[in-house]
């Protein structure tokens, strides 16, 4: 078929392709899906280098410096490229008692590249504390606030950055667990039919009727105050999963369903291979791209069920630093009317389920390259 | 067609029973029971309770027996309508929780709706006009109403009503109603309140529909029964009406019966942020107070509701979509 519509030399470098080289070509022409792809990698690098990409530390708490707007870096100096900030200084409006920061022209702080900062462990095992940017000589309460600070100063920007490891990786965490949840059932769905498919099929049903937030909510309530942020953590990521296993069980029993009748897999079966080899050694790699593709559309599902808890204050809790933990101060309109930034932590959380929406789009039309 | 609405019912009651259970192990997680919350919330109103006034209380409430004991008691109570006092506010909890259960439906039931009549027709549209702008303009929104969780998009309204117009979006009733009993006045300022909270939730489910009917409606418009319709000189609008979009309704249907969970569920936490007068907030307080038949109730109840709720959307269904009712399998 292929063969029909391309030249002799593309007809060659089709059949020569592996399935994954068909599948990238496939992939490639999704743009939407390509610039997804290198916007995802983007956010879990900034995940990996969140410390180093921080500029103040993510906890410190200071009131001298609460609500500050967000700030700019002035490039120039006298016609000369040396990047300053100018040093804050908060006034009390005598009748609102609000802070009013005005910039200090006399205090001129450089920015400085790969500057010293608050100590951290780089990629979690080199000691050390020089960060992207910094500034030369400031006091304790200066800092650059690219994005301005919250209630209690502690800087948005640095806070956003730090939270794209949590935001990001309980995610990942949580469609693990559903991807064995749902391959297992699926699996054993697909592959054995009869009363187990029509039990495992109404269990799924009866799971996508339930409300899922209230439960989560009654679930995520129920953890002891005591426990660790490492242990609320997985914990969250159990209680999101345990609903959101049902689509990638479908689409896993759906693939066994159309396999189980292909002639590769009735010559193995006639061969006498085992059915564990079967399935582990023909069927999964002939699936495995959709699985991924579902995978995909699955983690935004879970990013958005992980902010929601946290956005209630039900889910992680401080001093755990996650997109939905920021957005959490954010919640009422008197605190908005103050400091609107502090929005800014939406931003991320919408981009990253755009991309995975797109890069899972466009893996899904390139899952199966032969089609 | 009988035999389809046995199996939905049969299935709608074991996903009550499940549901049941669920609660129940809600309702039993926090550390200590009811006893031990009650005898702490006397303490803290001055009074005492003794030892043996405790044991009796944890006989009467079966406390003192096997989990599935507790469990059959626990049923068959909730089962006369009995679903415990809330400790938060020392009243049963049938009584607190009054009307909001039925703000919270309605305000599911107008966000299906709502879903319903935008989705379809703009679905239609955007397959018979494919690459127009008009496709171009749905598909974005669609997908905007895709990335955005319900609740940052009521956050970013609200503040933007605030901002730009210095009004204050949020409630489902004037503040001269909200306490008001009911009148058709207040109905009327109901039917005034629903449309936007409903439009939020409305928005992710809308996005996700649009496109399912864009695509299915997509291939069937190729088909060849279109091509020999088209060519007999039916009029195009009851060409498109009459075959492709009713063909293409089978998914989109079967689509909507997980919709509506999906909406009760968001519908919690949009009236979190809006301050909607629905079970939302009410559980978060319960949760938070650890008020556990409260919030055990509402859980209870919203699941329940949801059961009936998609249990009566398949039924529309089955009236719109005659090969289910012939083959009685969705």
């Amino acid at each position: 078929m292929t063969a029909t519509l391309h030249s002799a030399g593309a007809e060659d470098r089709f059949a020569e392709a592996t399935q994954l080289q068909l599948t990238w070509w496939r992939f490639k022409r999704h743009k939407l899906a390509l610039v997804s792809l290198f916007m995802v990698a983007f956010f879990y690098l900034v995940a990996l280098l969140a410390d180093f990409l921080a500029i103040n530390d993510p906890h410190a708490t200071d009131a001298r410096r609460s609500f500050i707007p967000p700030q700019g870096i002035h490039l120039f100096d006298n016609g000369r490229l040396s990047p300053h900030i100018f040093a804050l200084q908060g006034k009390r409006d005598p009748r609102t008692f609000k802070l009013a920061y005005t910039p200090d022209p006399t205090r001129k702080l450089p920015v400085r590249f790969f500057a010293r900062g608050y100590d951290y462990h780089f990629l979690g095992l080199i000691p050390t504390n020089i960060h992207i940017l910094g500034v030369e000589g400031g006091q304790a309460v200066d800092g650059i606030f690219l994005l301005g600070t919250d209630q209690l100063g502690r800087d948005l920007y640095s806070r956003l950055v730090v939270a794209t490891r949590i935001s990001l990786t309980i995610g990942l965490a949580g469609v693990t667990v559903s991807l064995l949840l749902g391959v297992l059932l699926g699996g054993i769905s697909g592959l054995y039919g009869g009363f187990v498919d029509t039990a495992i099929q109404r269990v799924i049903e009866m799971v996508r009727s339930i409300p899922t937030i209230p439960l989560w909510m009654g679930l995520a309530a129920a953890l002891p105050n005591t426990w660790s942020v490492i242990q609320v953590y997985f914990a969250i990521t159990l209680i999101i999963s345990l609903f959101g296993w049902t689509e990638l069980a479908r689409v896993v029993r759906g693939r066994f369903l159309a396999l189980r009748e292909e002639d590769f897999v009735i010559a193995a079966e006639l061969a006498g291979a085992s059915q564990l080899r079967i399935v582990f050694r023909h069927m999964l790699p002939s699936f495995a791209s959709h699985v991924i593709a579902a995978t995909s559309l699955a983690l935004p599902a879970m990013i958005i069920s992980e902010t929601s808890l946290s956005f209630l204050g039900l889910g992680l809790r401080a001093p755990a630093i996650s997109w939905g933990i920021l957005l959490q101060d954010a919640q009422n309109v008197q605190v908005l009317a103050t400091a609107p930034w502090l929005l800014i932590a939406a931003v991320p959380v919408i981009l990253v389920i755009l991309a995975f929406n797109f890069l899972g789009d466009g893996l899904r039309d390139a899952a199966d390259p032969y089609g | 067609m009988l035999i389809f609405i046995m199996r939905r019912l049969i299935l709608a009651a074991i996903t009550c029973v499940m549901i049941s259970i669920l609660t129940f192990i809600i309702i039993r997680l926090p550390p200590g029971d009811f006893v031990d919350a009650y005898i702490a919330n006397l303490a803290a109103s001055g009074s005492t309770v003794t030892t043996e006034q405790a044991q009796a209380l944890r006989h009467e409430y079966g406390l003192d027996r096997s989990v599935f004991v507790q469990y059959g008691l626990w049923i068959s109570r909730v089962v006369q309508g009995d679903f415990g006092i809330s400790m938060m506010w020392s009243r049963p909890v049938t009584e607190v929780i009054g009307d909001r259960l039925w703000l919270t439906m309605v305000v599911s039931f107008a966000a299906l709706f709502l879903t319903w009549m935008i989705a379809l027709p703009i679905g239609i549209y955007s397959a018979v006009r494919q690459y127009s702008i008009g496709d171009y303009v749905a598909t974005t929104v669609g997908f905007i109403g895709l990335a955005i969780p319900n609740f940052l998009l009521a956050l970013i309204l609200m503040y933007a009503g605030f901002r730009y117009f210095g009004l204050a979006i949020g409630g489902l009733f004037s503040a001269e109603y909200a306490e008001a009993p009911w009148s058709w006045a207040k109905l009327w300022d109901l039917i005034k309140h629903v449309p936007l909270p409903a439009c939020i939730l409305a928005l992710a489910g809308t996005a996700q529909l649009i496109r399912i009917m864009r695509a299915n409606l997509l291939d069937e418009l190729r088909k060849p029964y279109v091509v020999t319709a088209r060519a007999k000189g039916i009029t195009e609008r009851r060409l498109l009406l009459k075959y492709p979009v009713r063909a293409a309704l089978n998914p989109f249907a079967s689509a909507i019966a997980y919709l509506f969970p999906y909406l009760v569920s968001g519908s919690i936490i949009v009236s979190l942020v809006l301050g909607l007068p629905t079970v939302g907030p009410l559980l978060l307080q319960a949760l938070v107070a650890q008020d556990m038949f409260l919030a055990g109730s509402i859980v209870l109840l919203l699941g329940i509701m949801t059961v009936v709720g998609t249990f009566i959307s398949d039924l529309l269904l089955m009236w719109i979509e005659p090969r289910i009712r012939l083959q009685g399998r969705l």
